[in-house]
């Protein structure tokens, strides 16, 4: 049987991943340029039996996620720059209190409401450093309406397998372009599920680290009796201050996504023409679609450029951009703002090579003929 | 014989952090006796509430407790109650919790009316950060912020839910400890959004600031200024000067939440 393929949308697209997913509850908040992402998810939910729920702002929204999250449901929930600024305490809720669940954040301009329908890449660096306090961050760019449809589906893979919130960022061109986007068949793609008590009510501990970093969820409603909260706290769910014991929990939060397993678990990377290249262009979502353009063009005139392309963004793929740092002559950052992620990469670059941005407020797409003569002007 | 509250604690969570004289502790004790009365399974009972002295109430019992962030208690509720109705929701919180920041979802979850139970402790002040006025901080009234009288008007929490839409209200006091656990239950047997205002008293930082000299006469007040509905028929306007009405304030039956989205999903097609 030929695989169903439809037009879509990113934002369609996204949909259809989080229900792929197995997701049944969505909580949000309209804003463009994400909007159609509950549309969609406003019809197809209730359909499978799920919910859906228009709340009464962006905090509403995360909050809600998170509840319905800790009854058992995938939940997910979809906004843009300033709903992402007004959910950052509860994404930081959902990190403490170990809660999975997915945000997507079509990116647009700003600060503030900045240009609604205009795309950026700006909030590449609020989705690690947003919320405040010490935490991990998993973030996700897509860059095709076809991976949207899959790194949904991985986000809410992460968010359940690793008990945290999971963000998929891609911006305002790729959430309203159009492409053919191929529905996997069930079980093409793998769907993970939190893993669930393998002790009863009576032994249940919430963040018992006895079952290693990620300790089992038990959904409210399941017969497991529980306590939630946002302070510090113990294995058994109830607030603490003693010294050791927040210490070990804030270590674990992060150390359960940044041990050397973990990392190569949710690291993913697409490289093109890397292997002899001298000058690596680093882009990702829509700007790496030009930025592949320009690699072909600048292998036309025999320039040894390669394009490194983070699709999991946070966390940072350290280990690889170390590496082509110091294969290359230069690194060329391309972003949709006006330098965020190029920090990192010359944080981990360490001087080894020249590092370049190409960077672009105005609303518009970063063009190929810009990249290359970035390119050639660094090298 | 003495009521049995302990089979409702958890195990080794008391003593609890509220100073002695606080309010909160018999808005608690009450709401063990309806849970009782309701027969509500624990299992299937989710307590929600956010961050204040109020809020730390769930803590103290056992059910499924989610002590979440400052104001945010009705919208997290709000997503546990959609995701499965099937589960008793009850709500607690403070004052300031209830209708400053959370003023949002607090209305919200009025008009929705979802079938949850919302018990909102009004000491007039917020307690845990030392005693900065809150909308319900009556005017003229000191706190920490107000070091010359609060300026600023008072919120009626039980008639804000009206208005939003909420189809059960009810006002209580702490010092009319034996209403608390009747109002609740009616509450809790209500289909729809449930809104029981217990007024109660915070000696800390409310009763030092506004010269009651002790944990006595601010019951004393509470007991004073309560009027039950039926006998404020009976009253002049200037008999009421001052006053509060206290029992249930407003009644109605009109489709729940939960139960209209059961509609959407039928409409749909879908399996609920
Ligand atoms: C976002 C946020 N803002 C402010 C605070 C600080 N804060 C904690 S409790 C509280 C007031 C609590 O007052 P109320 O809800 O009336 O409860 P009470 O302590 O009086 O029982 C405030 C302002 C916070 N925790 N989070
Ligand atoms: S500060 Fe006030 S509200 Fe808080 S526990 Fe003490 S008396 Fe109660």
């Amino acid at each position: 049987m030929a695989k169903k393929v439809a037009l879509l949308q990113g934002n369609e697209a996204c949909a259809h991943g989080a229900l792929y997913a197995g997701c049944s509850f969505f909580g949000g908040y309209p804003i463009t340029p994400s909007t159609e992402v509950a549309e969609v998810l406003s019809g197809e939910l209730p359909k499978i039996g799920g919910k859906f729920i228009q709340m009464e702002d962006e905090i509403g929204a995360m909050a809600s996620v998170i509840g319905a999250s800790l009854t058992g449901a995938k939940a997910l929930t979809a906004t843009s720059g300033p709903g992402v600024s007004l959910k950052q305490e509860l994404i930081g809720y959902a990190c403490i209190a170990e809660t999975p669940c997915v945000i997507i954040n079509v990116m647009r301009g700003g600060p503030s409401t900045g240009m609604p329908t205009g795309p950026g890449q700006s909030d590449v660096m609020q989705a690690m450093w947003g919320t405040h306090g010490d935490h991990a961050a998993i973030a996700l760019v897509p860059a095709s309406c076809q991976e949207i449809f899959s790194e949904t589906v991985r986000a809410f893979n992460l968010a359940e397998k690793y008990r945290m919130p999971v963000q998929v960022l891609y911006d305002e061109i790729v959430g309203h372009m159009r492409e053919p986007v191929e529905f996997p068949e069930p079980g093409e793609l793998e769907v993970i599920d939190r893993t669930a008590p393998s002790v009863g009510p009576e032994a249940y501990k919430p963040y018992d680290t006895s079952f290693g970093d990620v300790p089992p969820l038990a959904a409210f409603g399941s017969g497991y009796k529980y306590h939630v909260t946002g302070l510090n706290k113990a294995e058994d769910g109830f607030p603490t201050t003693k010294a050791d014991l927040v210490d070990a929990e804030e270590r674990r939060q992060i150390s359960k996504v940044k041990n050397p397993t973990a990392l190569a678990d949710i690291e993913s990377n697409e490289e093109y023409l890397t292997e002899d290249a001298e000058v690596i262009i680093w882009a990702y979502g829509s700007t790496a679609r030009s930025s592949r353009y320009a690699v072909n063009e600048l292998r036309k005139e025999g320039i040894k450029a390669g394009l490194f392309r983070p699709i999991t963004l946070w966390p940072f793929p350290e280990k690889r951009t170390a590496e082509l740092a110091k294969q290359a002559k230069a690194i060329v950052v391309p972003e949709m703002n006006l330098g965020q992620m190029i920090l990192e990469v010359e944080r981990v670059a360490m001087g080894a090579c020249k590092i370049a941005g190409v960077h672009r407020v105005d609303g518009e797409p970063i063009n190929p003929g810009q990249i290359i003569a970035q390119v050639k002007e660094v090298l | 014989m003495a009521y049995d509250y302990d089979k409702s604690i958890r195990p080794g969570k008391l003593p609890h952090i509220w100073c002695p004289g606080c309010g909160h502790g018999i808005v608690m004790k009450g709401l063990i006796r309806a849970m009782d009365t309701c027969e509500l399974d624990r299992d299937n009972t989710a307590i929600v509430s956010g961050i204040g002295c109020a809020s730390r109430l769930p803590g103290y019992l056992d059910a499924c407790t989610l002590h979440t962030a400052h104001g945010r208690a009705a919208a997290f509720a709000t997503g546990v109650k959609m995701a499965k109705p099937e589960m008793n929701v009850i709500v607690c919180g403070g004052d300031g919790d209830g209708t400053a920041i959370g003023g949002n979802h607090f209305i919200h979850a009025c008009r929705r009316n979802i079938d949850m139970t919302y018990v909102i402790m009004n000491n007039y002040i917020y307690g845990m950060t030392g005693g900065q006025f809150s909308p319900c901080t009556p005017t003229g009234d000191k706190a920490s912020t107000t070091p010359y009288g609060n300026p600023d008007p008072i919120f009626d929490i039980s008639k804000l839910a009206i208005g939003a839409g909420a189809t059960f209200v009810a006002r209580t006091t702490a010092f009319h400890a034996t209403q608390i656990d009747k109002l609740i239950t009616e509450g809790i047997k209500h289909k729809g959004l449930a809104v029981i205002e217990v007024l109660d008293d915070c000696p800390t930082t409310y009763g030092r600031r506004n010269k009651f000299r002790s944990v006595v006469d601010m019951m004393k007040r509470l007991k004073d200024i309560s009027v039950p509905v039926a006998a404020a028929s009976k009253m002049t306007a200037e008999q009421l000067e001052g006053k509060t009405l206290t029992g249930i304030l407003h009644q109605e039956d009109k489709p729940e939440y939960t139960a209209m989205y059961k509609e959407v999903i039928k409409r749909a097609g879908g399996a609920a």
